[in-house]
């Protein structure tokens, strides 16, 4: 497998110095360019999951292997992209696609692989834009080009969409499963939005709170593009919800109130 | 009304009082002088440039000093916003020090360096260090943790990522700070050379003082007053606005 998660847990102490249980014997096993979703209310640590993966969290116990290789620290074989864009103001967004480029090449090799990537997420026109210039969602796909401008071997997405409004969502929707598509990689997208995980993941991993543990991993094999089977899309969606009722119920009520703030 | 419309009037009314309360005596001139003998002195003094001379060296001074307040004033606020122990020591001195008005140092300085150019500039450095440090240290301390996490995931760690993330993210901070120092160390300028010697705005306000030139005095205080305001709202504000802005941190 190329992802390998032992044993992991994670604890923190509460204010009152009791250890807490965020994430509770998590095991996973991810093959190479398969796109997994870990789809959980909030709460459930599945941000804090990605963040292990990333190498900017310790595990209280337990590891995570990627290619057989134990991570200890962030490293670029992981993009990572979060839920705000995270893109550098003063920088230009050629510059921001360069960022993890600048060691490792000559600009102008660096400004060719920055290019490729910007045109991959549509923005080739802003090279020279500043990232206050741009939209929410079009920042957004720049800090994805930038992420893929490293050419990782896994994508790490930590609700990227979540700040987005419904339309552009689902254009980004698109975008991303064709990247996906292009470029093969391996995504681990977290989500607390049951349709998006349907729409664009192989496999579910649904977690449920307080400890944060995997309760079912669900594999979608519902061919894309996935808006013309509706109905199997439907069903998977009763099916998580039947088998989940519990946690799905905090999801829904964080869901409408997501979708009344947007 | 418009913003400007509004100003022209007051300042006209204020004008206006001004000449025509000095013309018809209602005080006495040597309390305040009229303005046309304010702006003669004015004319007088740039004509046989005693006053350029004391712009010269003025700013001179300005500028050695506020550029060794910067330098010092961003080097302290780097190891207080890096160093939590730096911070807790001499973190609480810099605080300290900072609500000490400059020209106290003054009776120091005169002592190390004597009644001379020196101790100006030393009382000019004091004024502006302290705030330049605490804005830097602020700066630091508010970069966005998802910057640095963001870039932590791009491979960047230590001092490349001082330089390349950190630093630039604080740089608001840092025109706030040299925005403040300025004008602290303009303030500390002033109160040097009142208490100096020539040439400089601050001597030649004391020594028309003591010859009872009120039309000077008047005059060169419209100037360091006009000075400060414009360095701060056609320099410092439009960088500051621009910066915000790019930054991102308007609300």
């Amino acid at each position: 497998m190329f992802i390998e998660i032992n044993d992991v847990n994670k604890q923190y102490n509460d204010k009152e110095n009791r250890p807490v249980d965020v994430l509770k014997d998590i095991n996973l096993s991810v093959e190479k360019g398969q796109f997994v979703s870990i789809l959980g209310p909030s709460g459930c640590g599945k941000s804090t999951l990605l963040s292990i993966v990333a190498g900017l969290t310790k595990t209280t116990s337990g590891e995570i292997q990627i290619d057989g290789k134990t991570i200890t620290k962030p490293g670029k074989d992981r993009g990572m992209v979060f839920q705000q864009a995270a893109l550098f103001p003063w920088l230009t967004v050629m510059e921001n696609v360069t960022f993890p480029l600048k060691k490792e090449m000559k600009k102008k090799d660096a400004e060719e692989t920055a290019l490729k990537y910007l045109q991959m997420v549509q923005l080739g026109k802003y090279i020279s834009h500043y990232p206050h210039e741009l939209s929410g969602g079009m920042q957004q796909r720049v800090a994805i080009a930038r992420a893929l401008a490293m050419n990782p071997e896994t994508l790490l997405m930590d609700e990227p969409f979540g700040a987005l409004d419904e339309q552009t969502r689902t254009r980004l929707h698109g975008q991303l499963e064709n990247i996906w598509t292009e470029t093969k990689k391996t995504i681990l997208f977290v989500t607390h939005s049951i349709s998006e995980s349907i729409k664009l993941s192989d496999r579910i991993i649904v977690m449920g709170t307080k400890p944060g543990i995997i309760l079912q991993d669900i594999t979608v094999d519902i061919p894309r593009p996935r808006e013309e089977h509706k109905k199997e899309m439907l069903e998977i969606e009763d099916h998580i919800m039947k088998y989940l009722k519990k946690e799905i119920d905090k999801v829904v009520s964080e869901e409408l109130q997501y979708a009344n703030s947007h | 009304m418009q913003t400007a419309i509004k100003r022209i009037i007051f300042f006209a009314a204020i004008i206006a009082f001004w000449e025509i309360g000095s013309r018809l005596e209602l005080w006495h001139p040597l309390i305040f002088p009229s303005l046309s003998s304010v702006f003669s002195a004015l004319v007088e003094g740039f004509q046989d440039k005693t006053l350029i001379y004391d712009l010269i060296a003025s700013f001179k001074r300005l500028a050695v000093g506020l550029t060794i307040s910067l330098i010092i004033g961003t080097l302290i606020g780097i190891l207080l916003g890096k160093s939590k122990t730096a911070d807790e020591t001499l973190g609480a001195v810099i605080l300290a020090l900072q609500s000490v008005p400059s020209i106290v140092w003054l009776p120091i300085a005169i002592m190390w360096f004597g009644l001379n150019e020196k101790a100006v500039i030393f009382v000019t450095i004091l004024g502006g260090t302290f705030v330049m440090a605490l804005n830097m240290r602020t700066g630091i301390k508010n970069v966005s943790p998802l910057y640095i996490k963001a870039a932590q995931t791009m491979g960047a760690t230590g001092v490349d990522l001082f330089t390349r993330v950190i630093f630039p993210a604080s740089i608001p901070y840092v025109v706030t700070g040299s925005r403040l120092a300025w004008a602290f160390a303009w303030r500390a300028l002033m109160a040097g050379e009142l208490l100096s010697t020539g040439p400089g705005l601050g001597y030649t306000l004391r020594y028309a003082s003591d010859f009872g030139r009120m039309d000077i005095v008047i005059g060169v205080m419209i100037i360091i007053g006009a000075i400060g305001m414009i360095v701060d709202q056609f320099i410092f504000q439009r960088i500051e606005k621009s910066v915000i802005k790019k930054w991102g941190l308007e609300s």
